[in-house]
């Protein structure tokens, strides 16, 4: 495309993203410009924020670790065994990414709680998933899986399928092959994918809330302590707020170290 | 994908509501929800070009937002705390009782965990509550205390340990036990008399229980002002009062 005006195209770029970074960091800044240090030191003693915090790191680790083994499994089988099947399976698992996440604790309900589909099996095996922190992470991982798979899905399909066969021909199984070449080459993507993952369950609020509820300790999330926090008083939801941004940080560098070449996303809680 | 984008934008901007209409925003309990509905009709009846929209949600939450600015005209509460504060924030003034209500026990019709009184809750094994900061929550605390005292020190523990969730507003505690997910929660009368058959009533003994008042205020920040006094007025009315009792509100005071 012809255009006797470059200077207005690039004033035009120069304007957009200067409107768009200052839209993106501004809420942050606020977050924390806007609190004194003796109010921050008051809000990190609300009664709300240890145990969210606890139940946070636990619940979203153990679905990261869930979605990682199971995703991996998956998207390795998706990525190396191309057909209308994989294709199938692949589009599935993008669902819960376009679900608002609202619709999925509807869902989570209506198949897994006492009513649901599957709730008279569960209950006939003792379990009762719903409204405990089983449901916090089964709510975590629906929301949070397709990230990972999708980008373990692109990370195997890099992976040259000559280096496997290669150490297929030098006597390794298939499964030793997927986890001494594989993995190990398509590491970075599989540390992507996990932040991403981990991040959108860190942030996961709708499904948490109409699936697993709302008790101190045992299903409210970080998420939901500041909804709450945010009811009675906006300190503590602002130092949770706070909280929150700092747990995204710390682990985004933490998985930095751990794959130095990935292109690590920025952490951002998504809402319901 | 341009070209559905235009249309989309097209449909959305297309005007709401006719012009030279005006609009009444009231902030409302969600307890209030369907009595409320018909008082909106009514006052639409009565006032032509007007139109009244509702945001219904826990009282507490609704007065955050008002502190922050949500653009209400009228704000009617399930409790005296979270109108008193608007008032002393100088956000509402002269609040008036215009309903009562009265918490109760409700189970799923099948009334799994075999309830017959409160004294039998402890036997319920999934117990659903409003949280602390939301009325119902307040009010909730305040029988299980009482119930404590008269039914021996393992009520309130154990009670306390089935309790699954603390949720954050009354009808969100009432599906719960509407879709069989707890098996025992306490709400509204009125509350139980929306969700129909789907859930059992058990009363609280009246020398445990509580009466929760609703009592209404014009915002100060009211952009119809003149209206939203109108509907208050309304609420007070013979007929507005006619309505609430025919969704199971006791008649307010006025006060």
């Amino acid at each position: 495309m012809r255009s006797g005006r470059p200077s207005l195209w690039s004033a035009a770029q120069q304007v957009a993203s200067a409107f768009l970074v200052a839209f993106l960091l501004l809420p942050v800044v606020a977050l924390v410009i806007t609190l004194s240090w003796a109010d921050f030191v008051a809000g990190l003693r609300h009664p709300l924020l240890l145990p969210a915090l606890r139940l946070s790191l636990l619940t979203t680790c153990t679905s990261l670790g869930l979605v990682v083994v199971l995703g991996s499994l998956l998207a390795w089988n998706i990525a190396r065994q191309p057909g209308r099947a994989s294709r199938w399976m692949e589009a599935v698992t993008q669902l819960p990414a376009v679900i608002p996440p609202a619709v999925a604790g509807v869902g989570l309900l209506l198949a897994f709680g006492r009513r649901g589909l599957l709730g008279g099996f569960l209950a006939a095996h003792g379990m009762a998933p719903a409204f405990t922190t089983a449901a916090v992470v089964m709510a975590e991982a629906f929301v949070s899986a397709p990230f990972f798979v999708q980008a373990a899905i692109a990370a195997f399909r890099r992976v040259d399928e000559n280096l496997l066969v290669v150490a297929r021909t030098l006597g390794a199984s298939p499964f030793r092959a997927f986890l001494r070449v594989g993995l190990p080459l398509a590491a970075p993507g599989l540390v992507a994918g996990a932040a991403m993952s981990w991040a959108r369950s860190l942030g996961e609020f709708g499904a948490t809330l109409l699936f697993a509820g709302n008790l101190t300790g045992r299903t409210q999330t970080l998420p939901l302590a500041v909804y709450a926090a945010m009811e009675s008083d906006l300190r503590a939801a602002q130092v949770l707020s706070l909280v929150m941004v700092a747990v995204a940080f710390t682990l985004l560098l933490v998985l930095r170290r751990m794959a130095p070449g990935a292109a690590l996303p920025v952490p951002g809680a998504r809402g319901a | 994908m341009v070209r559905t984008c235009l249309a989309l934008l097209l449909v959305a901007s297309l005007p709401a509501r006719a012009e030279g209409e005006r609009q009444l925003t009231v902030f409302a309990a969600a307890s209030l929800r369907e009595a409320f509905a018909e008082l909106g009709k009514t006052f639409e009846r009565e006032h032509p070009r007007t139109r009244v929209t509702f945001s219904l949600a826990g009282s507490q939450e609704l007065r955050t937002q008002i502190e922050h600015g949500a653009p209400a005209d009228v704000f009617a509460s399930a409790d005296w705390k979270h109108m008193q504060a608007l008032v002393a924030a100088k956000l509402a003034s002269a609040p008036r009782t215009f309903a009562r209500n009265e918490p109760v026990l409700v189970v799923p019709k099948d009334n799994p965990a075999r309830l017959r009184s409160l004294e039998d809750l402890p036997r319920a094994k999934r117990i659903v509550v409003g949280a602390p900061e939301v009325p119902i929550g307040a009010y909730t605390v305040r029988i299980l205390e009482a119930a404590s005292k008269r039914y021996g020190a393992r009520f309130g523990p154990t009670v306390e340990t089935h309790i699954a969730s603390r949720e954050p507003n009354v009808r969100q505690v009432l599906s719960k036990v509407s879709l069989g997910e707890a098996d025992a929660a306490i709400v509204y009368r009125t509350d139980a008399q929306a969700a129909g058959r789907g859930v059992e009533v058990i009363p609280i003994p009246p020398e445990l229980n509580v009466v929760a008042e609703y009592p209404v205020a014009v915002l100060e920040q009211a952009r119809e002002s003149r209206l939203a006094r109108e509907f208050v007025e309304l609420l007070l009315s013979p007929a507005g009062q006619e309505t609430l009792g025919k969704f199971g509100f006791q008649p307010g005071t006025g006060g």
